[in-house]
């Protein structure tokens, strides 16, 4: 009986512990070698639209003619296409901006948050994810009647008289840094708040206490302290940002494209299957660079967390 | 030696002062001089204000009414990063980035002194201390223990002029905290600092203090050295607070006897006017307990024995007397093996008069 019970115990134990793996691997693995293999194939007009396709039957002389079919054809493309070096650079470009944009407005907000009274605090957290509750898709058509030029921040700016002509917002940069801000900051207040809310006061009247002023206190106790919080908040704005694709499709201008609309392009106009595969592929290898630091850094604050 | 500086100025100063929050009062009009050189101990029951008073000395409090002296000057509009005063929280308030040479010289580097200076007096306290072995770690790779020493060290690496520990050693075991007690002394006589200590533990303040004050809701109920606070308590609530006491109420019969339930006990000269209700205290250490027949001191209450708590150096007696009073009685085992008085055996309570402490309010 007892030993049953351990028996039973010792599977559900090992299932617990499978269990993230298997998420990976269904959720993430597979799909990666699928666009893998995809990013190495050619285009063709066939169902699917790649060849080669991998014909089991045929045995090992299959695998031998699939393995020699396959090319590093389309990333020599993607590498040679000044576009597609473009539109990276400029995604880059847009995630940086943006991030540090955000983390400018946001840390203030988190700040503010957690410094106010205790019993508001859940009211702001609420607050914060408010715009949760509108699909994101409508609250960026939301924007795009705002800014367009009979929209409500010209009539706003008109009326005010701080602008004698319409300013053409949309379609513009600008127009997606402000998509971008809006919907993403949510991301970043959320996690600093969360590391500033934990931070023992006692620790900043220890600070004054050892002849600190409360200016530097911040720079030398609560920031180094809210340092994970800041760098989850960056990452989880710069990572989806790098590969966004309905905010400058919406609101950008049609000089700009971001990597995430030349995949688009590729993928439904081109129906070039396996170049945007390529173009997925490279993106995932430079947001590999964020995403190691980001898991050091959790590493790090797990520990630091285990005996607090 | 606090005896010699009695006639100097007092390092700090508390003059009248009041705190309330939100309308009701934590500290009720505290004044209070404190000694240059001198230790000490704020004791008290939780919520007493012994945290408030300290905070508004270290600054981290603005009283609302009152002066806060140190070295003549009134300190209250200093801020606490100005204060030449330093803080040991109860909590420790390590920095949990910084590691433990990193939290000591955290004072210092606010001072802007040469490197070489904060390295040699940052390693001159650790050694102290005795903390250079972890001198690289983070504080939560310490025990409770260490993290205390780092404490300790992180504040008096600054050389305050007056060192507040609130409750330093709440957090450590027995052992340990009676050789932190030790230590503690031993560090404030070396170093002729003016240690002020929070504690609620009255054995801790004893061992330490060289005065201490006992507050109660927010006021000083009695200021004096162990031996006063102990052997001459000011009112029945700072007896009864202190130690253990057999409290008896009655009335003042002549200059030299107050009659109470147990009979009419002998006391030192009192000032009470005969007539007056006072209560007796009689510390349980300072009954004797003798067989019927055998000579006595003082007066002797016959009773019987009802009970018997062994402690290991001394035992407990619950003696009912004849006249239905119940008395403690601590009885100290000088020699070897038990005596033979056992619950039920009929003994005489011997009281000497200047067992009694005559309390009027
Ligand atoms: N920031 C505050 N806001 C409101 N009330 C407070 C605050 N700080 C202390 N008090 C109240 O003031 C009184 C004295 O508190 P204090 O912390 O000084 O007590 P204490 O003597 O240190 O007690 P303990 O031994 O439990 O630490 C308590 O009734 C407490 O509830
Ligand atoms: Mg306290």
């Amino acid at each position: 009986m007892s030993a049953r019970i351990t028996h039973r115990s010792g599977w559900a134990r090992r299932l617990v512990v499978l269990a993230p793996y298997l998420w990976m691997a269904v959720f993430f693995a597979i799909p990666f070698l699928i666009v893998l293999r995809m990013s190495v194939s050619q285009n063709a007009i066939a169902s699917p639209p790649y060849i080669p396709v991998f014909d089991p039957s045929a045995g090992f002389e299959g695998i031998k003619a699939f393995v020699g079919a396959l090319s590093f054809g389309n990333f020599r493309n993607v590498f040679s296409d000044q576009i597609y070096i473009y539109a990276y650079l400029k995604s880059l470009e847009v995630a940086l901006l943006s991030t540090t944009l955000l983390l400018l407005i946001g840390f203030p907000i988190a700040y503010g948050m957690a410094r106010s009274p205790r019993a508001l605090q859940p009211l702001l957290v609420m607050a914060v994810i408010l715009p949760f509750w509108t699909a994101f898709l409508i609250r960026i058509y939301a924007w795009v009647n705002i800014l367009q030029r009979e929209g409500l921040l010209n009539d706003a700016l008109l009326a005010l008289k701080l602008i004698n002509e319409p300013v053409a917002w949309l379609a513009s940069d600008t127009a997606i840094y402000i998509g971008i801000v809006y919907s993403y900051l949510p991301f970043m207040v959320l996690p600093i708040y969360s590391a500033l809310e934990r931070l023992d006061e006692s620790l900043l009247e220890a600070a004054a206490d050892l002849g600190c002023p409360r200016w530097k206190a911040f720079w030398l106790v609560t920031l180094p302290l809210a340092l994970p919080g800041v760098v989850a908040g960056a990452l989880l704005c710069f990572i989806p940002v790098v590969g966004e694709f309905v905010i400058p499709d919406l609101l950008g201008g049609s000089a700009t494209m971001m990597i995430g609309q030349a995949l688009w392009v590729d993928f439904f106009s081109n129906l070039d299957w396996p170049a945007a595969s390529a173009l997925a592929i490279i993106l995932l290898a430079l947001l590999l660079v964020p995403i190691v630091l980001y898991q050091h850094m959790q590493a790090r604050t797990l520990e630091r967390g285990s005996r607090w | 030696m606090p005896e010699n500086a009695a006639a100097a100025t007092p390092l700090v100063s508390f003059d009248g002062l009041v705190k309330r929050f939100a309308g009701v009062p934590a500290v009720d009009g505290v004044s209070l001089d404190i000694r240059k050189g001198e230790f000490f101990a704020l004791l008290g029951p939780s919520g007493c204000g012994k945290t408030t008073l300290l905070r508004m000395l270290a600054g981290f409090e603005i009283p609302d009414e009152g002066r806060i002296l140190l070295d003549g000057e009134d300190i209250v509009p200093v801020p606490p990063y100005r204060r030449p005063v330093n803080m040991m929280f109860q909590s420790y308030a390590l920095f949990p980035h910084l590691s433990v040479a990193g939290n000591v010289a955290f004072g210092l580097k606010q001072e802007n002194l040469p490197r070489a200076e904060i390295e040699a007096r940052v390693a001159e306290i650790m050694a102290l201390v005795r903390i250079e072995p972890f001198a690289g770690r983070k504080p939560h790779q310490l025990s409770g223990g260490q993290r205390q020493r780092v404490a300790l060290a992180r504040a008096l690496v600054k050389r305050p002029k007056v060192f507040l520990l609130d409750e330093p050693l709440a957090a450590l075991d027995k052992k340990l905290r009676a050789q932190t007690q030790f230590e503690l002394k031993e560090l404030q006589r070396r170093l002729g600092l003016t240690f002020i200590i929070v504690t609620h533990d009255q054995e801790e303040a004893m061992i330490m203090a060289d005065r201490i004050g006992v507050m109660d809701h927010g006021r000083l109920a009695q200021v004096g050295t162990p031996a006063d606070i102990y052997e001459r308590p000011s009112s029945r609530w700072v007896a009864e607070f202190i130690g253990e006491v057999n409290m008896l109420d009655g009335v003042v019969s002549s200059a030299g006897a107050v009659d109470t339930a147990a009979g009419r006990l002998p006391v030192a000269a009192t000032m009470a006017a005969p007539g007056a209700r006072v209560s007796v205290a009689i510390r349980p250490e300072k009954i004797r307990l003798a067989r019927e027949g055998e000579p006595q001191s003082g007066i002797g209450l016959p009773g019987q024995i009802a009970s018997i708590a062994y402690r290991g150096d001394m035992s407990f007696y619950a003696v009912t007397l004849d006249s239905g009073v119940e008395l403690k009685v601590a009885v100290p085992h000088v020699a070897r093996g038990m005596t033979e008085a056992k619950a039920g055996s009929r003994v005489v309570a011997c009281v000497a008069n200047d067992a009694c402490v005559v309390l009027t309010q």
